[in-house]
């Protein structure tokens, strides 16, 4: 039995960074928004105080922030030939599962993806010409351009206090920044984040091998600061327990921080907890979305909350199940390539050194989330020529750490004994004398990358689990070894002691251990329904009264991390939803 | 033996909050965590899992893989086999968090765990299978064998080198037997393990105390004071 409830102006599936922009955006548009969040309200007074956040064990090893696999998960292959199996566990990626969502317990690197990305289909045929791109690689533009979402990503780095140092303002290059970024109206709201020594160890290397560093752009805010909506942040405290964790001090830019409490005193706005969204409903004809079926978790009851606009706004997989589940939009059949929904999934990929140097301290368990200098000479440099190294895409180098805690974070030379006598003294002496300097890769679309419903498993609601088809092709592998070369490269420079040197990777993707929750695509942004699920505006082009807004819509997946688009493409959404969809509903963008 | 509660300056966590608010910009002081003399054995803490044979199992392998030296007691005095029982007798253990829904595949190892196991089964038929083994090779459970028995056991076990008749892949075992040793050792000491931060204080991590915004220049490249802080003394 189904409880139907008074209809609502719009329902937000899901209060993480995207849900809780749009719920804000739309309450004070005047709309009566109602949030449905599967998992439970966490504070940073209650819950995210010391001393029992600085838990590893909990957090990291435990991972009490995030979703539980025992009631809902999704099952993995590497090929279609494959029989895919649960994922039982979390390893690989690690979805949030409160109030604030992973935007409580990233790390908060904050980028702006450029029109590298937006145009990549474009760009890269232009200059080295259609055979170029390999047959299998679907990559796509995504219809909307760097210079479209700029006030946005401006927007959403004032909001989430964003500190790190411009490299290019108005096309005039800035000392210190990223010489490589696509030209910003304005500086970051904060400065930089103070560089620890492996930061500045790596950033003296990089240079030296002629590469151009910077401070990296990260939601750690390096002083006090208030947002232009009022929200208050600390200063961050370089506690080294950043990545999983909530913040103490309210410095890391979170949902729960910086615009969720101003959707939540806004009387227009309503908040429902334990509530699992599993069906959006339709209209007779499919042409509009009606409203949401959710199940109270603390009950069992489900209720049907009927809506003018629905937005999903869970996880990239979660809205992407969604969608399946509820039949909206034509699922993508890897055999025919055609379908958009579960199209175009990709991940990242990533290589790594760690270097032992035994007259130095690194004091490793004192860093931000941010505290790490990048360089992006194999990135978002287009004058780096892929034609000889043959791969689309590119990786940024960090140098440093984030979140080194011992559980988890113990590294010692390769070769050395794994317990005893031997491992303890050189667990006890490379702990303080090893540093990191790593690759994170772009992964482009493949056509045999997908995500559809599993034919055998079942969530706690009865329903299919999302079953996700995945690995790395030649592309990522040559990338990987490029990335490898530089970073070894650079390592050497520096004279270690000992090194681990980085290799790249060209082992299947496996779903353990952690690699990077900066998982895309499903649900795609475009400018043609045939090849994509949405369009410009993140509405559906089946239904347009449905929004779907987040990394699902990417239409592939850079080295950067994912949340500067997905913070600026909710304000882009909420902007078009306020100014032109509640006036004149109906389609946005041509078909 | 002096009570380091009364030793260290209080930290309430609503005054941390309060300084991290306002930028941070008093250090809070370093809540100095008193060096406690050489602690008298522990009382024996009990089991709410382990059976007499697991227990000696699992205490041998403690004392073997955290053996005694100038940096660490040995595992059982440090309460590796406490944080171990403690885990498998709790939430984890009994499969919190953990798919348990079939039909059951092997799979490929890039699919990650596929056992119908809860952790704390596995660890009952990884040990049980584990003594089979050695009984088999050497007459004797585990925990009657000599060290150098032992050391040859486990490198044999950690290589993938042993087969467990008709039990869990000993690859599988292995590995979580050996995440549950490291986290015994260098988890927060509430769970049992890590017994006078004695984890913590051979790799000098400070645990919990963690305000270091002024601490990266002040000790850059440089040692920071040992004086690891738990959940417990900041509460």
């Amino acid at each position: 039995m189904v409880t139907k409830l008074k209809e609502v102006d719009a329902v937000v599936v899901g209060l993480g960074w995207t849900g809780g922009i749009l719920a804000k955006e739309l309450a004070e548009a005047g709309l009566k928004v109602v949030a449905l969040e599967r998992g439970e309200m966490r504070t940073t007074a209650d819950d995210y105080a010391v001393p029992n956040i600085r838990d590893e064990l909990r957090y990291v090893v435990r991972h009490d922030l995030m979703m539980d696999t025992a009631r809902d998960t999704l099952t993995v292959r590497n090929n279609p030939s494959q029989e895919a199996l649960p994922m039982r566990r979390l390893g690989s990626f690690l979805p949030g599962d409160v109030v604030g969502g992973s935007g409580v317990h990233w790390s908060g690197h904050t980028w702006r993806w450029t029109d590298m990305e937006f145009k990549a289909r474009s760009m890269y045929e232009e200059r080295y010409g259609k055979a170029f791109i390999p047959a299998d690689m679907s990559i796509q533009d995504w219809g909307i351009t760097y210079a479209e979402l700029e006030p946005y990503y401006d927007r959403f780095e004032y909001t989430a206090a964003i500190s790190g140092k411009a490299g290019n303002i108005g096309g005039k290059l800035q000392d210190g920044g990223n010489p490589f970024e696509a030209p910003r109206a304005r500086d970051y709201p904060l400065p930089p984040l103070t560089p620890i020594l492996a930061s500045v160890m790596f950033d003296k290397a990089a240079k030296n091998n002629g590469y151009h560093t910077f401070p990296r752009p990260s939601a750690n805010a390096s002083r006090a600061y208030t947002n232009p909506d009022g929200a208050k942040f600390g200063a961050c405290q370089y506690c080294g327990y950043c990545q999983r964790f909530g913040c103490e001090a309210n410095a890391k830019g979170s949902p729960h921080v910086a615009v969720i409490p101003f959707a939540m005193k806004n009387p227009n706005f309503e908040l429902r907890t334990h509530a699992w969204a599993t069906k959006i409903l339709k209209d007779s004809i499919g042409k509009k979305v009606t409203g949401v079926v959710y199940t109270n978790v603390l009950t069992g009851e489900e209720f049907e909350q009927p809506a003018g606009i629905v937005l999903l706004c869970a996880y990239v997989l979660n809205n992407v199940h969604l969608m399946l589940t509820s039949g909206i939009g034509a699922p993508y059949d890897p055999a025919s390539g055609a379908g958009v929904v579960g199209k175009n999934y990709c991940y990242q990929t990533g290589a790594g050194a760690t270097l032992f140097f035994e007259d130095r301290h690194f004091n490793p368990f004192m860093n931000a989330g941010g505290s790490n200098y990048t360089m992006d000479d194999f990135n978002t440099n287009w004058n780096f020529d892929r034609g000889p190294h043959g791969f689309i895409g590119g990786y940024n180098i960090g140098g440093g750490f984030n979140t080194a805690l011992p559980i988890g974070y113990r590294p010692v030379p390769q070769g050395t004994p794994q317990w005893g006598r031997a491992w303890k003294s050189a667990t006890a002496k490379y702990y303080q004398t090893a540093m990191n300097i790593g690759a994170s890769g772009s992964v482009m679309a493949n056509r045999a990358n997908y995500l559809d419903l599993d034919p055998t498993y079942k969530n706690a609601f009865g329903q299919p689990l999302m079953r996700m088809t995945f690995d790395y092709k030649d592309n990522e592998h040559k990338m990987g070894r490029h990335a490898a070369d530089t970073v070894n490269a650079i390592a050497k420079s520096m004279n270690p002691t000992a090194m681990n040197a980085a290799t790249a990777r060209t082992d299947p993707w496996t779903v353990v251990p952690y690699q990077s929750t900066h998982n895309t695509g499903g649900a795609i942004m475009g400018v043609n329904p045939k090849n994509s699920a949405l369009n410009k505006y993140l509405q559906s082009w089946d239904c347009h009264n449905l929004f779907v807004v987040g990394a699902n819509a990417f239409a592939h997946n850079a080295s950067y991390n994912p949340t500067g688009p997905v913070g600026a493409l909710a304000y882009w959404t909420a902007d078009a939803i306020k100014n032109r969809y509640i006036k004149n509903p109906g389609p946005l963008a041509p078909a | 033996m002096s009570d380091p509660k009364q030793s260290r300056p209080k930290l309430a966590r609503r005054d941390f909050l309060k300084a991290a608010a306002v930028g941070g910009a008093a250090a809070l002081p370093q809540a100095a965590a008193a060096q406690q003399p050489a602690a008298a054995p522990p009382a024996p803490a009990g089991y709410a899992f382990l059976n007499a044979q697991e227990a000696a199992f699992i205490e041998a392998l403690a004392d073997h893989m955290i053996p005694a030296d100038a940096l660490t007691p040995k595992g059982t005095e440090i309460g590796i086999h406490i944080y171990i029982d403690r885990a498998l007798a709790g939430a984890w253990g009994k499969g919190d968090r953990l798919y348990m829904q079939g039909p059951w595949k092997t799979g490929v190892p890039s699919q990650g765990y596929q056992l119908p196991l809860t952790p704390a089964q596995l660890f009952r038929a990884g040990i049980d299978s584990s003594n089979a083994s050695c009984r088999k090779t050497y007459g004797k459970t585990f925990d009657r064998l000599d060290e150098k028995q032992r050391e040859e056991f486990l490198a044999a076990l950690a290589a993938g080198k042993i087969t467990f008749d008709a039990g869990p892949p000993s690859r599988v075992f292995w590995t979580a037997l050996y995440q549950t040793v490291m986290e015994g050792m260098f988890s927060d000491p509430i769970y049992g393990g890590n017994r006078n931060k004695a984890g913590w204080r051979m790799i000098g991590f400070p645990g919990a105390i963690a305000v270091h915004r002024d601490n990266i220049e002040k000790y850059r490249d440089k040692a920071f004071p040992n004086e690891p802080v738990s959940i417990s003394e900041m509460s």
